[in-house]
């Protein structure tokens, strides 16, 4: 049977997923699967936090998927740097990207490029130990740090800014951060959002495990959480129940008290804030604060939008980490939506002036936008790969060249690939690197350290 | 804490759920879906797929729901995987509308 030769960019979930749905296919199926990185798996591995170590068991699914037959890795590849989509193309029946949406949204603000205003993308990828993120500097001997918004991420960096390192020094975070971490002066971190406590994107899961932080209180304004009419018809919505049970738990958080002094001992807080729109980072070089505009909520439920009281209020901080959304990058022969950061796409076909682009596809955080979670991958890729399958009726009756062609392609351009046996001895060296420390794994933070263990 | 399958997913069967999940974890019999506990990674991604809120993290189930924690721990042993979406049973939109969701 004639062989159809598919090419996925990018390791994360969505990419996996549209492995496995195109290896369970019908079809005599080669999947070539491209990684920049000589490690598999994206956010899972660069993304999702280190004390969710549950979550990453995802990657045995993956790991069973890779060691699959007609499943190739080609990690150490760079689509725009070593090899274009037109030459995949080329060497393929089709192409599905699934490169997510690494960069972050910015405030487009006053002051946002002070030395101390970080993006959450440096941050996460910085414990995360990803080596796009290995030099970045973080100044802990602060003591005060603003996060920008309400979401699962935000959650995530108030955990890691706030957690004792104790708890930390057993999961997969990098070692450097760690290092720094155990040094952190941290006192307060301050969580803001332009909107309210029942819009808050936060899952309660992630908001609960804030409050059972050891030697941490969370804190809100209890009129914060006095609401209006509009967001009572949202919460009697049965499918908001993540709304209402986040507005309990914010109900249940202590009270600000006059503080006392805060003390290097005193408990670290993490103090919820609502209804603030971002003005201006104050500071000379680096931050020494923070302005906001005050808002109120103002239309119909589910499109409430803010409207400025005229007032606003400021919040003395060295440090600032945005949270505000990612977006995808743009690649050379693909459109791309610069609105929503991602690519124009129906069901995962993409779309070039208002037409499918024959054989090329896309999934995950670069079909949708940066929503959803690892799981909601699984089906959007099913989806892609489903269109994909109804398009390649009868193209195997031109051959392509698949993993030959392009490892051919990739030698004479001298780029060194990294396949599966490589990829799982940086796995086998990693571990056993962790297990001097009682970690899973110690995590290589440089390219060049990865490709020095296949050296030897 | 893993993710329960509780009474309402009886005689619906909307499958919604398996496609979400990233891990491999649901049973099937003739009526109903089961979670395997020791697989499932507790990543919330099944339960707004669910058309019919069938599914529950345990922390945030009501107590009277508590049997089903043992009802999916065993069912799911024996029971085959399912990994793919399948056709709703016949009865499935019935039931949604008798649940009224
Ligand atoms: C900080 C953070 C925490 C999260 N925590 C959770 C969580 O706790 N639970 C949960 O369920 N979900 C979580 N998520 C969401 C989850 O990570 C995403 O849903 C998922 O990773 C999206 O998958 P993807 O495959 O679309 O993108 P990604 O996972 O980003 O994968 C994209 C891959 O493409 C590669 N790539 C990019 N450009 C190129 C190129 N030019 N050439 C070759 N390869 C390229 C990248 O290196 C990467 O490996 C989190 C996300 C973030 C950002
Ligand atoms: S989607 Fe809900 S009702 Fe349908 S099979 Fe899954 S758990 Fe049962
Ligand atoms: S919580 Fe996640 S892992 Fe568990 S059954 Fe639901 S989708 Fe699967």
């Amino acid at each position: 049977m004639l062989k159809i030769h598919i090419a996925i960019v990018g390791s994360g979930p969505s990419g996996f997923y549209a492995a496995e749905a195109l290896l369970r296919s019908d079809l005599n199926v080669e999947v070539n699967m491209i990684e920049k990185l000589p490690t598999p798996f994206g956010l899972v591995r660069s993304g999702v936090a280190p004390d969710h170590p549950k979550l990453k068991q995802s990657i045995l699914v993956y790991d069973r998927i890779l060691k699959q037959d007609g499943m190739n890795f080609f990690g150490n590849v760079t689509v725009d740097e070593d090899i274009s989509v037109e030459d995949l193309l080329k060497t393929h029946h089709g192409v599905i990207m699934a490169c997510g949406a690494p960069l972050d949204n910015k405030l487009n603000i006053d002051g946002e490029n002070l030395k101390g205003s970080h993006a959450a993308t440096a941050f996460v990828g910085w414990y995360n130990g990803h080596p796009e993120y290995r030099d970045e500097k973080f100044d802990f001997k602060q003591k005060t740090a603003i996060v920008i918004g309400h979401g699962n991420v935000a959650a995530d960096i108030c955990r890691i800014l706030s957690k004792p390192v104790s708890e930390l020094k057993k999961s997969d975070i990098a070692e450097h951060a760690l290092d720094a971490l155990a040094e952190s002066q941290i006192r307060k971190i301050h969580v803001v959002g332009r909107r309210g406590p029942v819009q808050a994107k936060f899952s309660p899961k992630e908001l609960r495990e804030l409050v059972d932080i050891s030697n941490v209180t969370t804190e809100v304004d209890v009129n914060d959480c006095e609401i209006g009419e509009q967001c009572k018809v949202e919460l009697s919505d049965p499918k908001n129940i993540s709304s209402g049970k986040n507005l309990e738990l914010f109900r249940s958080f202590s009270e600000l008290q006059t503080s006392p002094e805060l003390t290097p001992h005193s408990p670290r807080k993490i103090k919820f804030r609502f209804y603030l729109t971002s003005q201006k980072i104050h500071g000379a070089e680096t931050v020494e604060g923070m302005s906001f505009f005050k808002n109120q909520l103002g239309g119909q439920a589910f499109s409430q939008t803010v409207i400025s009281t005229g007032e606003t209020e400021h919040i003395s901080c060295g440090l600032v980490f945005r949270s505000i959304g990612y977006r995808g990058v743009p690649f050379k022969d693909i459109p791309f939506c610069d609105d929503q950061g991602k690519i124009p796409n129906k069901e995962g076909r993409v779309i070039k002036n208002g037409k499918a682009m024959p054989g090329v596809y896309v999934t995950g955080w670069q079909k949708r936008g940066p929503s959803g979670i690892i799981g909601t991958n699984r089906a959007d890729s099913i989806e892609t790969v489903d269109c994909l399958l109804a398009d390649m009726a009868g193209v195997e009756k031109t051959p392509k060249s698949g993993s030959d062609g392009l490892t051919a392609l990739l030698k004479k351009r001298q780029v060194q690939i990294v396949e599966l046996d490589d990829w799982l001895k940086i796995d086998t060296s990693e571990i056993a690197r962790g297990k001097k420390y009682g970690k899973p794994r110690e995590k290589f933070t440089r390219v060049d350290e990865m490709l020095d263990v296949l050296s030897v | 804490m893993p993710h329960i399958v509780t009474e309402n997913c009886q005689s619906c069967r909307f499958t919604d759920c398996v496609s979400h999940c990233p891990v491999e974890c649901f049973h099937e019999d003739d009526e109903r879906l089961y979670i395997n506990p020791d697989v499932c990674v507790d990543c919330g991604a099944c339960i707004p797929a669910c058309p019919v809120q069938a599914i529950y993290d345990v922390v945030d189930m009501p107590e009277d729901k508590d049997p089903w924690i043992k009802v999916n721990a065993e069912r799911s042993k024996t029971l085959p995987v399912i990994m793919s979406k399948q056709e709703p049973l016949p009865t499935a939109e019935a039931r949604r509308t008798e649940l009224g969701l």
